[in-house]
This record gives structure tokens, C-alpha cells and sequence, in this order.
């Protein structure tokens, strides 16, 4: 019975984790991203203030009562107080950079907004931009194959 | 592609949290540090929050570095917005909007100032207070976009906040001890007036969250020509 | 106690998985200060009141009133509200 309230405890803080840097990797939008941060954040604050709780302890605030009773461990409570209003402040900011984003390239969608920066640095090195991956940047292009050339001898 | 790498890596580190967690035995922290804590506060800071006298107290240097972080987030966040517009193109809010701020802003204000000046003795402390002190002074912008807050009146609290925090901490130093050590008399433990300078560093801290995240949604609450 | 806790624990995932699923990107901001409440919550029930203080201030205040005035300049707010003076039919 103890144990497994731990167990609960623990599945709800590293899945709270892997949603959100699953968010952050796997989504197009950047808006979505910033959301997925803030919840990976939250998922590692909980995992923080797991690692210092104690049984049958009661929060770390003295009283005037006499007795002295065993209490959680404060250290990372004072940890978890910084990492919350630090994170705030990195999602404040990660939210500026997205309103220029948005402001400069007009979309928010990731590729999109990643090929017209690489364009936008193309045109001021000087360099022809490239329309694929696999075709190199410069001036002699491959040729297009042709649509008839391979049938591969199966037609009947 | 993407998909496969990012299920193997979520695998990866599910199992890597999975195998750490493992090792620690929840519900029985060794806690040699936060044991030590618990039975000298009283005596060194005078403080009945004991999270407040770690982040004050033993940990000061971390709530610098945390405001200098704050303050830096603030200012490159201004920086990329540009200059705060006055919501020309908003309607005010209706009747419901308005009275509600205008009763709620002092409400807040009292609220805020209550927590942040009784951190040492209840749950509550700087971060708190500020970020209630910071809705109480960006309520009226909801309710009336066509008004702006005065960034150089908040520029100038932020600046003189943060830098109270700083002297507060250089006076220790000029006294022989360490940089942000507790200062003054612990007084009578358990009343408003004790554990020294950490009502008053606390004050500070909620100034200056305070002003700047008002400052910074001001910012983002203001218009450019995106919005309709 | 065990109850509450997972029960917590299910309302706290649920939320989160919203957030990547919703399309409305109003309603994941919402889903996203549910999850700060929801993790607030298990922190007033791991014994932590002054962190779980701070995270319903600014996880489930602050936080989403700063992404939720983001949307509104990043122009992506929608808001199906029927045509004023229409009344639903009758």
C-alpha cells in the first residue's frame, strides 16, 4: 500500500515529462511547442518535490507547539519555488520569439517558417537557395529523370 | 522517421527516469541536509517558514541568480516585443469588467501585500505576493485597453527593488560575514517583526517580480497590427 | 488516499494529452493551466503548500493569462460566437 502511492506518483510525473518533450519534438506548430514546455516543466517540478517527501510528515513550517514532529525535506521545495518562476519567465520569453516569428514570416507552421529563414539566409550569403535536401546548393542542377524511362519490363 | 526516433528516445528516457526513481526510496529520504536544517533555523534565522529561511537564509545566492534570470527573460521579452501600444482598436470592457476591476485592483493589492510581507511565518513569500501584485496592476488594462501603464515608474521600482536586494546583501558582507547572510535581531519567534532582514529582502523580491511581470504583460497585451 | 492520488494522477494526464489534441489552440491553453492545477493539487497532497502556492499562481494564473495574450496578438483566437441578436432557433 505504500508503495504504491509512490508507484502512482511516479507514473504521473515521468509521464507528465515524456507528454511534453514528446509535444515539443513531434509538433509542427511552435505555438504547441511552448505549451508542451510548459508541461514537461511542470512533470519535472513534480519529480523534484517526490524525491524529498516523507510519510506521516507534515509540512516543513515550525509551529508553536511544543512537540517536534518529523517534517518533509525543504531544500527542494526552495529548489522547486526557483525552477517554477524561472520557468514562467523562459515561457514568457519563448512566446516573444514566436510573436516575431509570426510578425516576420507569417506563419507559424515549423517547416515552413524553417525554409523561408533558410532562404532568407540563402539570398543574403549570395547563394542560390536550394529547393530539396538532396539537391546541392549551387549553380549546376542534376537532371530531372523522365516519367517513361523505367517500367521495369512487368507490364502485360 | 521522426516519429520512430522520438518513440525511442521517449522509450530511453522513461526507462532511464523509471531506473532512477527505482533507487530512491520514496518515503524515506535520507535528508541529512533538510534534518540539520529543521533543528538549527530557529536559532540561526529566526524564521518560521523553513522554505522561506532556505531561499533567504542558506540559499540566497540561488534566489539572486533567480531574479537576475527573471530580470533578463523580462527585458529580451521587451526587447523582441517592441515598444507598448495603446489598444486603440479594443473596445472597453462592459459594465461587469470595469467595476470588477475597480473593486478587485485594491483588493489584490492588499492580498498581494499580505502575502509577500508574511512569508516567514506562513506559506507565501516574494514569488507569490509579486505575481498577485503584478494581476492587481494589469487588471485595469483588461478592463480599459486604451490606457497604458507607466513602464518608467515601474522600470524605476524594478530597479530600485533589485538593487535594495543587493545592498541589503553587501551590508552583511560590509559587516564581516557572509554576502546575504541574515542580518538584525531575530526578534520574538513566530511574530511579524523577526528573523531580521528577510521580511525586508522578501519585500524587495515582491517588488521587483511585481513590476516586472506587470510591466511584461502590458507588453504583450498591447496591439500590433496582426490582431483584428 | 491511494484513490485520490491516482485519480489526481489520471485527471493530471488526461489534461495533458488534451493539450497536444486539441485542435482549438484556445482550448489547449486552458487544458494547459488544468494541468497546473492538477499538479498543484498533488503538491498540497505531498505536504508542499508553499510550492503548491506558487505553481496555482503562476502555472494556472500568470502562465495562462501570458499565452492566452499571446494568442490574441498572434491573431489565432477563435471564437464561434453566433451573430448578435441571433437567438438559438426556435
Amino acid at each position: 500500500m505504500n508503495t504504491s502511492i509512490g508507484l502512482v506518483f511516479f507514473v504521473g510525473a515521468i509521464g507528465l515529462t515524456a507528454i511534453g518533450i514528446a509535444g515539443m519534438v513531434l509538433s509542427n506548430h511552435l505555438f504547441r511547442m511552448v505549451l508542451a514546455l510548459a508541461i514537461a516543466e511542470a512533470g519535472a517540478n513534480l519529480l523534484l518535490i517526490l524525491a524529498g517527501f516523507r510519510w506521516d510528515a507534515v509540512a516543513p513550517i515550525l509551529s508553536n507547539s511544543e512537540v517536534a514532529q518529523s517534517m518533509v525535506d525543504p531544500v527542494p521545495q526552495a529548489m522547486v519555488l526557483t525552477a517554477i518562476v524561472i520557468g514562467v519567465g523562459v515561457q514568457a520569453l519563448a512566446l516573444s520569439l514566436v510573436i516575431r516569428v509570426r510578425q516576420r514570416y507569417g506563419t507559424l507552421d515549423m517547416q515552413e517558417a524553417r525554409q523561408r529563414m533558410q532562404d532568407d539566409l540563402d539570398a543574403a550569403a549570395g547563394v542560390t537557395p536550394s529547393r530539396s535536401r538532396q539537391q546541392p546548393a549551387g549553380e549546376r542542377l542534376l537532371p530531372v529523370p523522365d516519367a517513361t524511362v523505367e517500367t521495369g519490363g512487368r507490364h502485360d | 522517421m521522426r516519429s520512430l526516433a522520438t518513440v525511442l528516445f521517449l522509450g530511453g528516457l522513461v526507462f532511464l527516469l523509471a531506473v532512477l526513481t527505482e533507487t530512491l526510496s520514496f518515503g524515506n529520504p535520507p535528508m541529512l541536509v533538510g534534518d540539520a536544517i529543521q533543528r538549527t533555523a530557529v536559532n540561526d534565522v529566526g524564521a518560521a517558514n523553513l522554505v522561506t529561511a532556505v531561499v533567504l537564509g542558506y540559499r540566497g545566492l540561488d534566489t539572486l541568480g533567480e531574479l537576475s534570470i527573471l530580470f533578463a527573460a523580462a527585458t529580451a521579452g521587451g526587447l523582441v516585443l517592441g515598444a507598448a501600444r495603446a489598444g486603440s482598436r479594443q473596445r472597453p470592457g462592459g459594465f461587469i469588467l470595469c467595476a470588477g476591476a475597480d473593486l478587485l485592483f485594491p483588493l489584490l493589492l492588499v492580498v498581494g501585500l499580505y502575502i509577500v510581507m508574511h512569508g516567514h511565518l506562513t506559506p507565501g513569500g516574494g514569488f507569490q505576493g509579486g505575481v498577485v501584485l503584478a494581476a492587481a496592476f494589469f487588471l485595469p488594462l483588461l478592463a480599459r485597453p486604451t490606457e497604458t501603464l507607466s513602464h518608467t515608474w515601474l522600470s524605476v521600482v524594478e530597479g530600485m527593488a533589485g538593487t535594495a536586494f543587493i545592498a541589503i546583501g553587501m551590508l552583511a558582507l560590509f559587516r564581516g560575514e557572509a554576502f546575504l547572510a541574515p542580518l538584525f535581531d531575530k526578534g520574538v519567534f513566530g511574530e511579524l517583526v523577526s528573523s531580521g532582514s528577510l521580511p525586508l529582502l522578501y519585500l524587495a523580491v515582491g517588488l521587483k517580480v511585481g513590476s516586472e511581470l506587470a510591466s511584461l504583460l502590458s507588453r504583450l497585451a498591447s496591439d500590433d497590427e496582426m490582431t483584428s | 488516499m491511494i484513490w485520490l492520488a491516482a485519480a489526481l494522477v489520471a485527471f493530471t494526464l488526461g489534461a495533458a494529452l488534451a493539450v497536444l489534441l486539441f485542435d482549438n489552440l484556445l482550448a489547449a491553453v486552458a487544458a494547459a493551466s488544468v494541468v497546473s492545477l492538477g499538479v498543484s493539487l498533488m503538491f498540497v497532497m505531498l505536504q508542499a503548500p508553499d510550492v503548491a502556492m506558487t505553481e496555482a499562481a503562476v502555472g494556472a494564473g500568470l502562465s495562462s493569462l501570458i499565452l492566452a495574450l499571446a494568442l490574441r496578438r498572434l491573431g489565432l483566437v477563435n471564437l464561434d460566437l453566433k451573430a448578435d441578436g441571433g437567438d438559438s432557433d426556435a
